[in-house]
């Protein structure tokens, strides 16, 4: 096992992280702040209580989880996207790294930043509304489970992509609306039964309920299937890196 | 590659075991720094870009690879340093083979790419730092600020990358190349867009690393300085390696050197007695062209022409010898192989 070579690679995506802290900080807490006030504080007051848990505190987990979602995502993705598309990935691929070794790096560094980032948010959160974690451990492991499995979603996308604009595709449309349509902002029992069903389709579901779950003790689905679900898109990631890691897909001509 | 040989290449760890044919560490440290068997290359276009290549590089020498614009030079130095999957034939480096044991030959080997990327926000000594981590080294210092300074950069090593100049770049390149101390150096046209006094800095450099033991193999364009600086040449054209030789060796073979005699007055044509040296005569009369190979019978050649001239009573002004390049070498070469 290569450690320098992993810290390296970690140690260059986080300084590319402090270097645009502004942006990769700023941006997401301003976005979260102007959901709370609209969703929170204007809509959310014509809005009963969901469970016992007041509106704008009830999307706090959709709303980290939403956030986290996609920075996971765009951040992987971008990581490992730039080094192809400026060359400079030659030398990751002349080193003597394994390719687990570059997921690890760039995978660990985008998660890091993710889950930074979500505690961040709630921060911010904790600003405007009063917030309870029932379950502050669960709460981290699904945070961090969230931010690995779709940072290496985002790793896998940024090999896929040959230009930007597949880049920007599957963060943009696929897991955007998903992540607004799975609970975000609403409980699924709040759907019509039709769309009830058509939500639990939804693996951002299982993420938000699982999430919301360690906040509140409630969920759409229970937190037993949450944590399988969670794990079920963990493998799956790793199933997808491990067949690129076999077929050199991309990465060597 | 195939599916099979990729799975060699991952799953099985880097054990220090010897190429196949070498069977004792002694065999593997008296192995070539570079040996490469019937290589083949054919991309997934369908291009063939190399065709059973077979190469040696010494230890410690200085090896010029040249040949002309998609030769296939950049696609061998890809597969021996692990960016191109090879599709026939093997590769060790000092005894080690590429695939199965790729962890200990990557870290053997610095590449300096004839593509400019580099990155752009990172300072100087943040991404040769990082290319020394990369290889897995610990961090050295002293070792960067040498490979700075050896390379002009010191100075420039706070500044960020995007605000160096194109040969300031491609020293850059070096640098992060010599971070992690490397054994096998691979320069693809270290001296483009580098100025006239650089590029001789560079070259001390380079010569400097051969005396310290690192084996420099290099591409260039400019064939003067594989004539200065190699100690020996290899010619690859279409895929397949034409020739390998001693520079030296090379150049009194295939160099060939020219006396050119002026004449006190113009003659109309050859006197039938030197009808029998090789001579050409040039449209004014006024100049003879006598060409040899420098060697020892052709030298006598030389005097025998001297005293036939002299018989001939033919004067001359003036005279002087011309030897030709290897790129007059290179030029034949190519023209006959196309
Ligand atoms: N990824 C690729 N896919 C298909 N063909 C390629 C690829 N890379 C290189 N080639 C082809 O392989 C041949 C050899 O290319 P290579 O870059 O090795 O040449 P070179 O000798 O380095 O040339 P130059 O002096 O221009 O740098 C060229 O015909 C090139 O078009
Ligand atoms: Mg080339």
């Amino acid at each position: 096992m290569n450690f320098y070579g992993v810290r390296a690679i970690y140690g260059f995506e986080m300084a590319r992280t402090w270097r645009t802290l502004f942006q990769s900080v700023v941006a997401p807490v301003v976005t979260t702040s102007l959901y709370f006030v609209v969703f929170g504080a204007a809509i959310g007051s014509q809005i009963d209580e969901i469970d016992g848990v007041s509106y704008g505190a009830f999307i706090v987990p959709g709303l980290i989880m939403l956030m986290v979602l996609t920075q996971s995502t765009t951040n992987a993705a971008f990581g490992i996207y730039f080094p192809k598309f400026t060359g400079t990935i030659y030398e990751v691929l002349s080193a003597p790294v394994s390719f687990y070794e570059v997921v690890m790096g760039y995978v660990g560094a985008a998660a890091t930043k993710a889950v930074m980032l979500g505690l961040i948010i709630l921060a911010t959160a904790s600003l405007f509304v009063p917030l309870q974690i029932a379950h502050p451990l669960w709460m981290l492991a699904f945070l961090i489970l969230t931010a690995t499995t779709f940072s290496l979603i985002g790793f896998i996308i940024g090999i896929w992509a040959d230009n930007f604009e597949k880049l920007q595709f599957v963060p943009l449309l696929v897991i955007t609306p998903l992540a607004f349509l799975g609970g975000t902002f609403y409980s699924i029992d709040m759907l019509p039964p039709v769309w009830q069903t058509v939500t639990l389709f939804n693996p951002v579901l299982y993420l938000v309920s699982g999430f919301r779950w360690s906040f509140y003790g409630i969920g759409d689905v229970s937190v037993a299937v949450s944590v399988l679900m969670i794990l079920l898109f963990l493998a799956l990631a790793l199933a997808v890196v491990a067949w690129i890691f076999r077929t050199g897909y991309r990465l060597r001509s | 590659m195939t599916r099979d040989t990729i799975a060699v290449f991952r799953r099985r760890p880097p054990e220090p075991t010897p190429a196949a044919g070498s069977v004792t560490t002694e065999r593997v440290v008296a192995a070539p720094a570079v040996s490469v068997q019937s290589l083949s290359k054919t991309y997934e276009s369908g291009f063939q870009a190399l065709r059973r290549v077979s190469l040696e590089i010494r230890r410690g020498e200085i090896f010029a690879l040249l040949g002309p614009n998609g030769a296939g030079k950049t696609t061998l130095i890809g597969i021996i340093c692990g960016l191109v999957m090879p599709s026939e034939g093997s590769v060790a480096v000092n005894g080690y083979d590429i695939l199965r044991d790729w962890r200990i030959t990557r870290s053997l080997i610095g590449l300096v790419p004839q593509e400019l990327a580099t990155d752009t926000f990172e300072t100087v000594s943040a991404t040769v730092s990082f290319s020394r981590g990369l290889f897995g080294k610990p961090p050295n210092e002293a070792h960067i600020e040498q490979v700075l300074r050896d390379l002009s950069l010191w100075d420039k090593r706070n500044d960020k990358i995007q605000t160096l100049s194109g040969g300031m770049k491609r020293r850059l390149l070096i640098a992060k190349a010599l971070a992690h101390e490397p054994d096998v150096l691979f320069l693809d046209e270290p001296t483009a867009g580098v100025d006239v006094e650089l590029r001789r800095d560079m070259w001390a450099l380079i010569r400097a690393l051969r005396d310290r033991g690192v084996t420099i193999i290099l591409t260039t364009h400019y064939i003067e300085e594989a004539e200065d600086m190699a100690d020996r040449v290899g010619v690859i054209q279409r895929g397949q390696i034409v020739l390998v030789e001693e520079t030296a060796e090379l150049m009194r073979q295939l160099g060939r050197k020219a006396l050119k005699l002026h004449l006190k007055t113009p003659l109309d044509e050859i006197p039938t007695a030197l009808a029998h040296h090789q001579l050409e005569l040039s449209a004014d009369g006024m100049e003879l062209t006598y060409t040899f190979t420098p060697e020892a019978s052709d030298r006598s050649g030389v005097a025998h022409l001297l005293q036939d001239l002299s018989a001939a009573g033919i004067a001359f002004r003036d005279l002087h010898t011309e030897q030709s390049s290897l790129e007059d070498i290179f030029v034949d070469l190519v023209r006959e192989q196309s």
